[in-house]
């Protein structure tokens, strides 16, 4: 067990890294040189202050109408992202082992909090569950990769939730909770999960639309 | 006649939309010619020439959320998942690009049916997608996938085939039209004497061009364009040749060719008389296709010469107090913001500013603005013809309930600036029996006009 967890925290902590820089990248470019040769329309198009005008209203909660006609979601999807960002980045557990290892260390949230916020993301991913199975708009677009999407991004929290508070089986838990973070990582680039790269540049596109040529709001 | 009274009653109807039952002929005879072989050539040929990272990008990046579902008023008035944004993605790019084109002939049937016929691309749904991902655009992917394989509705593939013949939408004979410019000239002199309509006048402020529909079924309102224009004592003009139909069904079944032949052939009109810029009638479509799509497909970023929608038009006269009215219209208006003028140009302030001009009382419908809920007509689906109609009006459902809400506050008369979506109000507010009056900005102003002294 000592050598897998060796392995997952060593060499497969690298390929993740790795592999989610460079897939992310390789993504981009694709789709860069795909635009270049085929939407230069996209190019044309887009325009700064419109695209910054648009990516602004979408990124303050209740900042466009569709946030406001779905309150819930917008609560949720709010905290949710913003958890799901900022506690693996701040947990105490986690700088302490860019320290150990890279000698860099920065700003920990209080266990508490991060403890919360681990909860805030468990419980959102149940919200999206349950959006996903009972309403029948949502189920009827759900795919089984959907499901799995889901999955992936709450292991690593529960797990990690699992292993802080050492109930029964944390050990296994440590590893479970280190691979399945590293399968999030490496899963960015291949999945809709690579939405997080592409939203400023979706919501700038149609900002620079509906500013520059419709002259009309977006949100 | 009509079958509900309020909105409660509305709410009541079980009837659930089925438009995919309904057999098209124009749809089912280009089924017969098709073979899951040419199908997936055809797809792919699409996708691969003329698409790229946009609809890649646009098909990926969608999370399934659903929040897309309260743009569509199609959703809203019929509460079925198939009628979400994303839901007719599901239908129709998402499994041709799954499958790599390779779709049977049922697929292509229903995707056809979705593709122009339940989604009127009015582009609401970007405004509600968190992402802001172009659901119209991807549609029309779909609607040119199906113009190349031969499958389109047959009411409106009609009007394509009016468009390549005669330049115009509603197979208008040359001769025809100057007739009817010439009759509507003679009706309009009974108004203000010496009324002209000029032809051709080389060099004139004002290049007028109207749709097809309105030498055909409404050519009161070439009179009352006319009556406005002299009022107003303009240098205008109006082509008498081909060219002077602005209307666009190519763009819609996905003739992008055609498109681009017809909006040439109207730039080219207005420029060759070398008019200052191009004033149209009150039609959204046709300002689509000149302002934005039409234009795009020529390679012109903006059009090449300037044009000026019906609504910018009389907010100028307005503004600069170019016309005078008697008394102002004293029922009470509700506006509707069609789509490719409010969400396409930002003409809503402008069109408010005509109705507190002209009219005593104005209510606003809600939602308003950028966000009001589409007639169900527009984007070529009114176009289909009689076989979608009942569907249609079903999909209009929520256009319904907010009518009856403004007709609670007590409007009495709708303003629709756009031809496609008096087409849709009228069988909305017939069917429903909303018992409102639909009126074009055109049809107030002509009614309240003071005329010049004679």
């Amino acid at each position: 067990m000592h050598n897998f967890y060796y392995f997952a925290t060593g060499p497969l902590a690298w390929i993740a890294f790795l592999v989610f820089i460079g897939g992310s990248i390789w993504r981009f470019r694709e789709l860069l040189e795909l635009a270049k040769r085929k939407d230069s329309i996209v190019f044309e198009y887009m325009d700064t202050k419109f695209a910054l005008r648009s990516i602004v209203h979408w990124l303050i909660p209740f900042g466009s109408r569709s946030m406001k006609i779905n309150p819930t979601m917008t609560v949720v999807t709010f905290l949710f992202h913003i958890c799901l960002f900022l506690t693996p980045l701040f947990v105490f557990g986690h700088v302490i082992l860019w320290k150990e290892n890279f000698n860099i260390s920065w700003f920990t949230l209080p266990n508490a909090v991060a403890d919360l916020m681990t909860l805030i993301v468990i419980a959102s991913c149940l919200f999206f569950l349950w959006r996903r199975i009972k309403l029948p708009d949502v189920k009827y677009l759900t795919t089984p990769l959907d499901f799995i999407i889901l999955f992936i991004v709450a292991t690593p929290f529960v797990s990690g939730f699992w292993a802080y508070h050492q109930f029964p089986g944390f050990a296994t838990m440590t590893i479970i909770h280190i691979i399945s973070g590293e399968i999030m990582l490496m899963a960015i680039p291949f999945t809709k999960l690579f939405h997080m790269f592409l939203f400023p540049f979706t919501r700038g596109y149609i900002g620079s639309e509906f500013g520059g040529v419709r002259m009309a709001k977006d949100w | 006649m009509s079958e509900y009274k309020s909105v409660k009653e509305i709410e009541k109807d079980p009837k659930k939309n089925e438009s995919k039952k309904i057999e098209d002929q124009g749809i089912l005879k280009g089924l017969e010619q098709l073979t899951p072989e040419k199908i997936e050539i055809v797809i792919n040929q699409v996708i691969n020439d003329e698409t790229g990272a946009r609809l890649k990008v646009y098909v990926d990046t969608c999370v399934h959320c659903g929040m897309c579902s309260k743009g569509c008023h199609f959703f809203l008035s019929l509460n079925d998942p198939k009628f979400s944004p994303a839901g007719k993605v599901k239908q129709t790019l998402w499994e041709i690009l799954r499958k790599k084109g390779k779709v049977s002939t049922e697929f292509i049937k229903d995707a056809a049916t979705v593709a122009y016929t339940q989604c009127n691309l009015c582009k609401r749904c970007a405004m509600y997608c968190p992402f802001g991902l172009d659901v119209a655009y991807v549609m029309s992917v779909m609607r040119r996938i199906c113009h190349k394989l031969g499958v389109v509705p047959l009411y409106i593939q009609d009007t394509a085939h009016s468009h390549s013949a005669t330049m115009n939408q509603m197979w208008v004979k040359d001769d025809e039209w100057i007739d009817t410019l010439m009759w509507q000239e003679e009706e309009a002199q009974e108004a203000i004497e010496n009324l002209r309509i000029p032809l051709d006048k080389e060099g004139a402020d004002i290049f007028y061009s109207v749709i097809g529909p309105e030498p055909k079924f409404r050519a009161q309102l070439i009179f009352q364009a006319a009556v406005i224009m002299n009022a107003a004592h303009e240098n205008w003009t109006m082509p008498s040749m081909p060219g002077w139909d602005n209307s666009d069904m190519c763009m819609f079944t996905g003739d992008y060719e055609m498109m681009e032949r017809l909006k040439r052939r109207h730039f080219e009109s207005a420029l060759n008389l070398r008019a200052k810029r191009i004033v149209m009638g009150e039609c959204g479509h046709a300002f689509r296709s000149v302002y934005d799509v039409g234009n795009r497909a020529l390679a012109w970023k903006m059009p090449p010469i300037e044009v000026v929608h019906a609504i910018e038009y009389y907010n100028e006269l307005f503004e600069q107090k170019k016309i005078k009215i008697k008394k102002k219209f004293d029922r009470p208006v509700t506006l509707h913001d069609p789509c490719n003028i409010s969400r396409g140009r930002g003409l809503h302030e402008m069109a408010r500013n005509i109705v507190k001009a002209t009219c005593a009382e104005f209510i606003e419908m809600t939602p308003n603005r950028e966000h009001n809920y589409c007639c169900s007509a527009g984007g070529g689906v009114i176009n289909c013809g009689p076989p979608f109609k009942n569907a249609r009006v079903e999909s209009g459902k929520a256009k319904a309930k907010q009518l009856f809400a403004a007709k609670a506050k007590g409007a009495e008369v709708v303003i629709a600036p756009c031809h496609n979506c008096h087409g849709g109000l009228e069988d909305i507010i017939h069917h429903y029996g909303v018992d409102m009056e639909l009126k074009f900005f055109g049809d107030i102003i002509y009614e309240i006009l003071e005329l010049p002294e004679l």
